[in-house]
């Protein structure tokens, strides 16, 4: 596949109890390549891009995260989270911390920065996605696209390689929809790695290199946004396909 | 013209008739009238609970103020017979025995150590408790750390013989012994009844002598300082340079160590000043038997040490129980439900008259230690099933948030996940500390005397025997109470709005 693959997954295997969740996924992801997963719900997209950063342990199988490898037994689990950020669908923001704060705690705690340049940094990516004015306040206090926002925000202070996205827009009105995917399309252009689980498929279209199509734990297709949507090969994408645009 | 004439129409000519006032809806009247008497339901209610308010309040103001005595030197000014009229509360008794409800039986002389104590303790606590007080950092480690330390030398006297090389020889050489008697004993048995027991005896033996072998150093450095002119101050000065270099070397050494060094000089410093001023190297103040202690003094000492203690207990219960290891999680399951399953009265109980038969024979602790450590424990197991539900109560997204920016198992609990949960349950933890601050007085029933107990102590003297010394007893102590926990109430509610901002913007 490709050369200098930053995410390899080879031969992941998971488990619920006897349920079968993943079913031999192999996936490379190039350095600043951006992937979209989709498929319908209870496909596994979501359990997949927990796995790579060891949210979720796995059974069988090893993936490679610049070059540190991750096992079943889950060994060099916080190395590869301080390579691989992650915004989550339901924001995940810690309530009890102001916007500010949620973006300085991870690098003082983790990575041992003075409080006054994590701060000064903290407000430079809040201002990459437009919010610096909302610093002070606590989550509860934003809407939700701008939570969103933060929550992308907070994932970046840690300076991560690859940045994973669990359908970060499926828990938002439609009108916030925008801001968001606006945000995530900046950050594309910039050259970030991106692993996308969504269901925006205007987004897809735009913005990936590849789409990655999973239905009941098994990668079904992979291909080009153009390819994937005009010239879909596998039948289960298609009757997907056509579920999804009406 | 014909506009200013239509316009004219609209004209008012005669004045506007005056209409009854409104009801008035303000004020204490509209008050009564909207809320009290705004219905025959409302109005039967209001009069029912003003005649039960006024049953409850007449005859208690007329108790405690009206008809009581307020002078007198004994049971003779509190007699209906010299009063001449019904006699209410006698509060002579109250002024009489007042210092022993305070200190118990804590010899005079030295009380002004215990005034001392509420003294330092006060000046300690309110800034803690007052969130613009600067320097929290500071002020929690006086109060947590320090204080504890400085209250048992006021309270209970006495110096301290060496320093933290002795505490640890001393403590070295007791594990060994301890091991090598009892490893000795098993093999004596194991000649006795089964082989199998002698090995283990010999097992036993030899550990005992890896730690001997382990404590030699320390032990010999011991002894070394006991030869020189000032043994503490040396033991002193060992134990400063040596924690000081730990530090220094621990918290990054020749690059960045140096504020944590100075800070651990200026933190021995400021021990050596104490123990300079206490003179704890030259044998200190006069000790003062636990068993002397007494009154509001013992209860506060019990349900202070249980509050404050019980919290890191319950908190390593709570998390242990939800832990991932099962022999924590076993562990933990099996401390809790010990605790919950046995009355406080038989763990103090067992503290005081039972412990002592297992230990051996020179081993001894404190009565008061013992029923501390036991409240502790009891309290922690309750605290300990609180948290766990406010733990349980935090979003698993959180942890996962924490975990996915890199933090680590603690400090994505300590900076995450206890926030929240703790905040979660404040109603409930203040609800077990103040039933804790009325449970200390079963210390009563293993001899020691707390405020009730100082009570029930003084209804025996002859002097005061009067038919109103009780109830004015218990109306003094009831009062008293009701102040410590009102104020735990409200100065709880008053944290929890103040946390809880974010939620209700």
């Amino acid at each position: 596949m490709t050369a200098d693959p930053i995410v390899s997954i080879a031969g992941l295997n998971k488990w619920y109890g006897a349920f079968h969740v993943l079913r031999d996924i192999d996936l490379d992801v190039a350095r600043g390549e951006r992937i979209v997963i989709c498929g319908p719900s209870g496909s596994g997209k979501s359990t997949l891009i927990r796995c790579i950063n060891a949210l979720e342990e796995f059974q069988e199988g090893r993936i490679v995260v610049d070059g540190i490898a991750l096992g079943p037994n889950l060994r060099h689990v916080d190395q590869v989270r301080r390579e691989v950020g992650m915004v989550f669908q339901s924001f995940n923001l810690f309530p009890h911390l102001t916007v500010l704060e949620n973006c300085t705690l991870a690098p003082i705690w983790v990575r041992n920065i003075p409080r006054k340049d994590a701060e000064a940094a903290a407000m430079q990516y809040l201002e990459r996605v437009r919010i610096p004015e909302q610093a002070d306040k606590y989550p509860g206090q934003i809407s939700g696209g701008q939570q969103q926002r933060v929550a992308i925000a907070r994932a970046l202070t840690m300076n991560p390689k690859v940045m994973l996205f669990d359908e970060p827009t499926s828990a938002l009105d439609p009108e916030m929809v925008k801001e968001v995917l606006d945000t995530m399309v900046d950050l594309a252009k910039e050259g970030m790695t991106m692993i996308v689980v969504t269901h925006e498929m205007g987004f897809a279209r735009e913005i990936a290199n590849r789409v990655v199509f999973m239905d009941s734990g098994q990668i079904i297709e992979v291909n080009t946004p153009a390819q994937f949507f005009e010239h879909p090969r596998h039948e289960r994408t298609k009757l997907f396909l056509s579920q999804i645009l009406r | 013209m014909s506009e200013a004439a239509r316009s004219s129409d609209f004209v008012r000519t005669a004045l506007v008739p005056k209409r009854p006032a409104p009801v008035v809806t303000t004020g204490v009247i509209g008050f009564l009238r909207a809320r009290m008497f705004n219905s025959p339901f409302n109005i039967l209610l209001t009069i029912v609970s003003a005649l039960v308010l006024w049953s409850l309040i007449a005859p208690m103001v007329k108790f405690m103020l009206i008809d009581a005595v307020w002078h007198g030197t004994d049971r003779s000014a509190c007699l209906e017979a010299n009063v001449g009229h019904p006699v209410g509360a006698c509060w002579p008794f109250i002024q009489a025995k007042f210092s022993q409800f305070i200190y118990g039986f804590y010899p005079e002389a030295q009380r002004w150590r215990a005034d001392l104590t509420f003294a330092l303790g006060a000046l300690l606590l309110l800034p803690l408790l007052i969130p613009r007080a600067p320097a929290k950092k500071i002020n929690a480690a006086l109060f947590f750390a320090a204080f504890p330390v400085v209250a048992f030398f006021l309270l209970r006297g006495g110096g301290m013989k060496g320093f933290a090389v002795h505490w640890l020889a001393d403590l070295g050489n007791t594990f060994a012994a301890s091991f090598r008697d009892a490893g000795g004993r098993l093999t004596d048995a194991g000649q006795a009844i089964a082989a199998p027991l002698g090995a283990v005896g010999q097992a036993v033996k030899w550990f005992g002598d890896a730690i001997a072998y382990v404590v030699w150093p320390v032990a010999a450095l011991r002894d070394w300082i006991d030869t020189t002119a000032y043994p503490f101050w040396t033991d002193f000065i060992i134990t400063a340079v040596a924690i000081s270099f730990l530090v220094f070397f621990l918290s990054g050494g020749l690059r960045n160590g140096w504020s944590a060094l100075a800070a651990s000089i200026a933190t021995f410093a400021c021990i050596a000043a104490v123990i300079l001023v206490m003179q704890l190297d030259r044998g200190g103040l006069p000790p003062v038997d636990t068993r002397l202690w007494g009154g509001l003094l013992v209860t506060l000492v019990v349900s202070i040490t249980g509050i404050v203690a019980s919290m890191p207990v319950g908190i390593a219960l709570a998390l242990g129980r939800r832990s991932t290891i099962p022999l924590i999680r076993i562990f933990s399951v099996a401390f809790i439900e010990f605790w919950r399953g046995v009355p406080l009265i038989t763990v103090l109980f067992f503290a005081t008259y039972m412990l002592p038969l297992f230990l051996p024979g020179d081993f001894t602790i404190d009565g008061l230690l013992r029923v501390l450590v036991g409240i502790a424990l009891f309290a922690g197991a309750y605290n300990a099933e609180v948290i766990r539900g406010g733990l349980q109560a935090v979003p698993r997204g959180q942890a996962e948030a924490a975990q996915a920016l890199g933090l680590s198992y603690w400090k994505t609990t300590g900076l995450i996940v206890l926030p929240q949960a703790l905040r979660h349950v404040i109603p409930g933890l203040v609800n077990s500390f103040i039933a804790l601050f009325k449970d200390t007085t079963l210390v009563l029933i293993v001899a020691i005397f707390d405020l009730l107990g100082q009570l029930r102590a003084s209804f025996a003297d002859p002097n005061w025997a009067t038919p109103t010394t009780l109830f004015t007893g218990f109306a003094f102590t009831g009062m008293i109470y009701f102040v410590v926990c009102f104020a735990m109430s409200r100065y709880s509610l008053f944290v929890e709005r103040r946390l809880n901002a974010h939620r209700n913007a």
